[in-house]
């Protein structure tokens, strides 16, 4: 039983229960996607009162905010007290690849069983970390919000309601992708 | 009662996304490289139940809990914004290998870095804010 919690989880489960946690958001009234946390957080910190774009009644986010405060804990429970055996199990070609830029496998160096040492630890901070952070976290909010909407809002969300928008924005979302790591990602890992 | 629900659903959201693997970085640069069927088989699930849910809910008229209609809100029709959008927000999730969601779950996690990745996101947020009106939509 326990073995079965700790996972990792078949890919078909996993997606079931994604799957559920949008109908138990539904069910509540409510549309599951994250990015919309992002705009909220601005509009706390009185972005509102010089940009309309934040001005909204934020206290009617409170529900995805406590969502998010949820999704940490569940981060932490089943890291540290539901720890899966091994690290993340990518395939050969993968981690031959990697390990050709410069990144190790997944397990390899410490706390590195779901990111990479390389790019997430402290310890081996470098410009391509700074950069990652700094410039992947800015593309992420600013692309979210242009998009409107992020993995949960279209790629989950909306492709499940059958839209075209979120269709073209998943699409969108794949270009990005796909630059990144086939072209772009091989360059910033190179610097030190 | 009411804020007890959004906590559990959100902490159970954030189990799933570590046991499913979808919070590694690993996994989204595994997929981008379309080295294994994993991801999509994940992505592909869901979507594949959600669309069955949702259409469920239109063809027998669901109600959800306040008695309103259970539904997705449609979004407007364009190009520009969901393609350009969808570029940029893919370039940063392939570089960080998380997307708004995985963020927060790793953060649960104890990788501190990814608290820079949230900081800067609300910045890239806020930057849009600010553009909004010059940008094509």
């Amino acid at each position: 039983m326990l073995e079965t919690i700790s996972g990792p989880w078949h890919w078909s489960v996993s997606g079931i229960a994604i799957a559920a946690v949008m109908f138990m958001l539904l069910y509540a009234g409510k549309e599951f996607g994250v990015s919309s946390n992002l705009r909220t957080a601005c509009s706390i910190a009185g972005a509102g009162r010089k940009y309309k774009f934040f001005d909204i009644d934020w206290r009617a986010q409170q529900w995805n905010l406590l969502f998010v405060g949820g999704s940490i804990f569940g981060g932490f429970l089943a890291f540290y007290v539901f720890p899966s055996a091994e690290p993340v199990q990518i395939s050969a070609e993968t981690i031959d690849y990697l390990r050709s830029v410069g990144v190790s496998a997944p397990g390899e160096q410490a706390g590195s069983s779901y990111v990479p040492a390389e790019l997430f630890a402290l310890s081996e901070f470098s410009l391509s970390t700074l950069i990652t952070v700094v410039v992947g976290g800015f593309l992420i909010g600013f692309g979210a919000r242009w998009a409107g909407g992020c993995t949960s809002g279209h790629a989950i969300s909306g492709l499940s309601n059958l839209q075209l928008p979120s269709l073209i924005a998943v699409i969108g979302f794949f270009i990005g992708g796909l630059a990144m790591s086939w072209f772009i990602l091989p360059l910033i890992l190179q610097l030190q | 009662m009411h804020y007890f629900t959004y906590l559990t659903i959100g902490a159970f959201f954030g189990f799933v996304m570590t046991k499913s693997e979808a919070v590694s970085w690993y996994r989204i640069q595994e997929m981008f490289r379309f080295e294994s069927f994993h991801m999509y088989g994940i992505i592909g699930t869901a979507v594949i139940v959600g669309a069955i849910g949702v259409a469920l809910a239109k063809r027998f008229n669901w109600k959800a809990i306040h008695g309103e209609d259970l539904r997705l809100n449609p979004k407007n029709m364009s190009v520009p914004r969901y393609l350009f959008g969808g570029i940029l927000f893919g370039l940063g999730w392939a570089l960080t290998g998380a997307c708004p969601g995985p963020m927060f779950v790793l953060l649960g996690q104890g990788i501190w870095l990814i608290g820079a990745v949230i900081l800067s996101s609300i910045l890239g947020t806020f930057t849009y804010g600010v553009l909004r009106d010059r940008l094509p939509h």
